[in-house]
């Protein structure tokens, strides 16, 4: 592992940062807002990764000239990851549209969109709900 | 190349029956939009129903065409594969396409009444559309051929089901955190797939499944595939909650409306644990040690963990409906094991075994969904005595929870038993003891559920009738089922041994059933 390969291989270790950053912010922030940014995150470093993958060396645009006559020297960098990677944003704009538009559903519910507070309330209705059975049941459960 | 082929399909005659690969994933497809344009509540469910009863007749047609070992390769738009994109049928997906459509044709007269009492009026085109996008989603996760084409289709049928979980939240709030949950998670499982697909991709430069297979073979293991492996299981183990990844699971059962539950007990997961099955054996190369390694230590005590910890855990439970999800979890946890088993035997078990616990899962979601009809709960002390007043639903139930614990003369017996030799035929007789013994866990929870419904009095204020026949029909055809399967095994075991032949063998050897117009012309 010599410089030349840390610095060569620069985009897949932005990867890898992007990568977790996301995934942390997904797990450590507790605002259900901040937890789908941080999904964003975590798919944009997967959008990067892809890309990366895509580049062949000294290639160039893969656009054949007008007039299709394709030189055979020219090296061209592989199209296809971009085009999986325009599937996978379109999905990635969907989940995110889909997750604030629950948030907004959770906010008209509960009236919060902190984790902490919801699951606070959540545990309160449980203990209700178990209460309620208890007693129902002979007091057992 | 693209001149070529079109050239080829010019000269020659399509029939229906070399479409039937399209069709399994256009009917319902097509219909999804139809719904919402049409924009008529009365229309939906029966468009819902046709597409439904097409698709099913299709998986009927495919498995039958493949029975026998063959395969079917279809060409999507004339482009031949490994370019353009395959959906390749044979034994293994076509018995899941079968079970994935036929638990959605048989379900939809029970989602009518059930939709009708837990959902909003306004909502039914929207929920029924969204229904149809997670069986095409589903469907098309199990049919492709190609690896890229599972994620798109994957991404379908989630996006649909966390709108469909959040339709529940009409009865209860807890509805839109269980979908978020599920979202986050979700979409976390989802990414990491496709992360492991561009690793695939890295290494060998190809997307179809068939011949990232092969070109695995030529270059062996190494690090790049072993980390495309990891993060497919990984991404995988999330979307069909393998035991330490299933947190959104739970929740999400208990919460989204009655039919969705059904649905998604029923197929939902079944279809994560093909894909799993799939890469494991016809991707990746069973023989890699760490692929071996993976299944021997981290799999196999997983699955015992999720047989043992979610069964005990299911005893404990209130509601009758997050009962019988910590009860999946337990038997996501077989089908595991006999896929950690490793063998020819062990894969059949864990495809009987997702196959019958389809069918049983859906008799008890079932029954849960028609005594909510009438009581307005789930909830234990809610349901008492319904089994006295609904003695068809609870008889139903009863005979799904004989084939949840694997009594013999039901489904969940074959399954067991064929997962028990499994283990002997490998030597691991202690695991076999361990399915028994876990089995005597779920003989605890399925009693707890036949004394509620029938040992105590009914409570006041339920509505004391028998649920409507447009459910007790669905459920009396499933139990039904769990019986029929418990002795007519020839159908389950079969398809399923050469599906595992065919998953082990790879389809190298196999012959192909249809000559597709493409490949007639050269």
């Amino acid at each position: 592992m010599d410089f030349d390969f840390i610095i060569g291989h620069l985009n897949y270790w932005l990867f890898i940062v992007l990568m977790m950053t996301g995934l942390y912010i997904v797990i450590a922030k507790g605002n259900l807002v901040k937890k789908i940014v941080g999904l964003n995150i975590f798919q944009t470093a997967v959008f990067m990764f892809y890309i990366s993958i895509g580049k062949v060396e000294n290639g160039t645009a893969p656009i054949f000239p007008m007039d299709m006559n394709v030189d055979p020297s020219v090296a061209y960098s592989n199209p296809l990851p971009h085009v999986l990677i325009l599937t996978a944003i379109v999905v990635g704009i969907a989940t995110t549209s889909l997750g604030l538009a629950l948030v907004v559903r959770i906010h008209e519910a509960f009236g919060t969109i902190e984790e902490d507070d919801l699951l606070k309330i959540e545990r309160d209705m449980a203990t209700r709900e178990y209460e309620l059975h208890g007693s129902a049941m002979g007091g057992r459960a | 190349m693209a001149s070529e082929t079109t050239h080829d399909v010019a000269h020659t005659a399509m029939t229906l029956i070399d479409q039937l690969p399209v069709l399994q994933i256009l009917i319902p497809l097509v219909a999804a939009p139809l719904l919402v344009l049409l924009g008529t509540k009365r229309l939906s469910w029966a468009i819902t129903f046709i597409a439904s009863v097409l698709a099913f007749a299709v998986s009927i047609a495919l498995l039958w065409l493949v029975k026998d070992g063959g395969f079917i390769s279809y060409e999507l738009g004339g482009w031949a594969p490994p370019l353009g994109i395959e959906y390749r049928v044979d034994a293994a997906n076509a018995f899941v396409l079968l079970l994935i459509s036929g638990i959605s044709t048989v379900i939809l007269p029970f989602a009518y009444t059930s939709v009708r009492a837990e959902i909003a009026e306004r909502h039914h085109t929207l929920f029924y559309s969204c229904y149809l996008l997670c069986l095409t989603g589903l469907l098309g996760v199990v049919i492709t051929g190609d690896a890229f084409n599972v994620f798109v289709f994957l991404e379908i049928s989630s996006l649909s089901t966390y709108a469909l979980i959040a339709t529940g939240a009409g009865k209860n709030k807890r509805a839109l955190t269980a979908a978020y949950d599920y979202l986050v998670m979700g979409t976390i499982g989802a990414t990491f797939f496709v992360i492991g697909l561009g690793f695939l991709y890295m290494a060998t430069g190809t997307l179809n499944m068939a011949d990232i297979a092969e070109r695995i073979a030529d270059q062996g293991a190494n690090r790049t595939i072993q980390a495309a492996f990891a993060f497919i299981i990984v991404g995988m183990g999330l979307k069909a909650a393998i035991y330490p990844l299933h947190l959104w699971l739970p929740n999400a059962y208990t919460y989204a409306p009655s039919a969705v539950t059904v649905f998604l007990a029923a197929t939902a997961t079944k279809a994560a644990i093909y894909v799993i099955l799939r890469f494991s054996f016809s991707v990746f190369q069973p023989e890699f040690m760490f692929e071996t390694l993976t299944f021997e230590y981290l799999v196999l005590p997983l699955a015992l963990l999720a047989m043992f910890a979610a069964s005990f855990i299911a005893i404990f439970q209130t509601d009758l409906k997050r009962l019988l999800a910590y009860s999946s979890l337990a038997q996501i946890g077989y089908m595991l094991l006999g896929i950690a088993l490793m063998n020819e035997t062990g894969i059949t078990a864990a495809i009987v075994h997702l196959f019958n616990h389809g069918i049983t899962k859906a008799v008890l979601f079932m029954g849960v969904g028609a005594i909510v009809l009438r009581t307005g709960s789930s909830f234990l002390y809610r349901i008492q005595g319904m089994g006295r007043v609904m003695p068809v639903t609870a008889a139903a139930m009863v005979v799904g929870g004989l084939s949840l614990i694997g009594v013999p003369g039901t489904a969940g017996f074959i399954s067991k038993w064929v997962l028990v030799q499994g283990a002997l035929e490998k030597g691991w007789w202690p695991i076999a003891v361990l399915i028994v013994l876990s089995s005597l866990l779920a003989v605890i929870y399925v009693w707890r559920m036949v004394e509620i419904l029938y040992l105590s009095s009914p409570v006041v204020g339920a509505d004391k009738r028998e649920a409507p026949l447009t459910m007790t029909i669905p459920m009396v055809i499933m139990a039904g089922a769990c019986v029929y399967f418990g002795f007519a095994t020839d159908i389950t075991i079969g398809a399923s041994t050469t599906a595992a032949q065919g998953l082990l063998g790879g389809t190298t050897g196999m012959i192909e059933v249809i000559e597709t117009a493409t490949q007639a012309g050269h």
